[in-house]
């Protein structure tokens, strides 16, 4: 399973952290830095795969105020309930459709 | 060019491409926030034909279609064949191209079933592996038509396929499956060809593996989306430029229609299979007839299964990928 660790921070502290994803990639760098991105108090959020032959996701988080870690939460919480919500609406969407269309399941 | 609407689209002009500016933020710009997104997103079913699907997403931002299209490829897990042993090969064909053929044969065993086998594992068990024999030697055929040219009447076994795969259950497999559950998914696959006294004897061992790892455990043919087109007929179009302005398009977007008075006019019937080509700028006269767009928060996706799983369990299996990969590391996070 990934580890997410942090790398080393600067005078920001806290608001501006750089994370590293072992074994992660484009799929989930870039879910994460759209969510994040939108938030008001994020000042910036980009990802990049450093290297292409180590198989990590930096993800960087500056922050006008508050701590990137809980952007950082904030956006993976956001993305479980986004997932939560797509499972429900298309498990009845296909029952419906299928009554409708007498395929049995 | 201008599209009055409040939906985010963007505009194909002859050169260029532009956006119309709707007055309020729409999804591609605006705060996430989950209340909005669940209000807003709408999920429509098509097309479901088991292992072919079609599904509309509507009212969401692309990077969402994009990441669950990226799951379905590639961390979607199914089975296939990962190693060969090969104690007999005197056809053709190398070991080497013959062993990488096997392993592109699709598996009908369903992965949701079985473990990932660990690596450091030296002997598979009946959670993770799945055996088959391919036992095949090529014989002069004595029956039939001694008359006929056709490699099928001369030879016995002269083609190897997929058909020939004999499935050894290991341990209780025999009791937890059907042999036509767990062999390939279709059984004209070709596989070598011989000829009299050339033989096979093989033992493959298939186990569950992701996309990301090898192309073979990709459990889709295709998995994709795209934009919902959109075609504007802003002035009117008769005649002969309106069977031209049809045929500009991909059949069924482009009706004509009798008017009163007896002229032919073209209409729009429907533009959701428009190929969206640029064909209409190639006439002077029909360039400023149409507005051609796409709507940026509705998406097409469309999902073509190899036939493991259908292609709504695939995607459900995608969504639910992405969802334990939050929480584990939310779970990480609480931890440090």
């Amino acid at each position: 399973m990934p580890i997410s660790q942090l790398a080393s921070s600067e005078s920001a502290g806290e608001r501006s952290k750089t994370f590293v994803f072992e074994d992660e990639g484009h799929t989930l760098g870039n879910t994460l830095r759209s969510i994040i991105s939108s938030y008001k108090d994020v000042q910036f959020c980009g990802y990049t795969i450093s290297h292409p032959a180590e198989k990590k996701m930096n993800l960087r988080i500056q922050m006008y105020e508050g701590r990137a870690v809980d952007a950082l939460r904030r956006g993976l919480e956001d993305l479980v309930n986004v997932c939560d919500h797509t499972l429900d609406l298309f498990e009845n969407e296909l029952t419906t459709f299928k009554k409708e269309n007498n395929i049995e399941s | 060019m201008d599209v009055n609407d409040e939906k985010p689209r963007i505009i194909l002009e002859e050169y260029k491409v532009t956006q119309n500016l709707p007055s309020e933020t729409t999804v591609l710009d605006e705060t996430f926030d989950i209340r909005k997104f669940k209000k807003k997103f709408r999920i429509v079913i098509v097309r479901y034909e088991k292992y072919e699907m079609e599904f509309d997403f509507i009212g969401v931002h692309p990077f969402l279609a994009n990441t669950f299209r990226r799951l379905m490829l590639s961390e979607v897990p199914s089975m296939a064949v990962e190693k060969v042993f090969i104690y007999n090969n005197t056809s053709i064909i190398q070991d080497e191209i013959l062993s990488h053929r096997l392993g592109l044969v699709p598996l009908k065993a369903n992965p949701r079933l079985f473990e990932y086998r660990s690596e450091e594992a030296k002997e598979g068990s009946e959670q993770d592996t799945l055996e088959f024999e391919l036992k095949v030697k090529c014989t002069w055929n004595k029956e039939g038509n001694k008359e006929s040219a056709r490699a099928d009447d001369i030879y016995k076994n002269n083609n190897v396929y997929s058909k020939h795969f004999t499935w050894l259950p290991i341990k209780n497999q025999a009791e937890m499956f059907k042999a036509e559950e767990v062999g390939p998914i279709h059984d004209d696959i070709l596989l070598a060809k011989m000829r009299p006294g050339h033989e096979l004897d093989l033992k493959l061992l298939a186990v569950k593996g992701i996309g990301k790892d090898h192309a073979k455990f990709s459990p889709v043919a295709t998995a994709f989306y795209r934009l919902l087109p959109d075609i504007k007929i802003i002035r009117e179009v008769e005649g002969e430029a309106a069977e031209r302005l049809q045929k500009c398009f991909s059949p069924g977007v482009i009706s004509l229609r009798h008017s009163k008075d007896g002229r032919k006019v073209a209409v729009v019937n429907n533009s959701r299979y428009d190929t969206s080509s640029r064909n209409v700028y190639r006439y002077e006269d029909l360039k400023d007839a149409v507005i051609m767009s796409k709507i940026q928060d509705h998406i097409i996706f469309t999902i073509e299964s190899v036939g493991a799983m259908t292609a709504d369990v695939i995607f459900t299996e995608a969504v639910k990928i992405l969802k334990n990969k939050c929480l584990s590391l939310l779970d990480e996070l609480s931890q440090s």
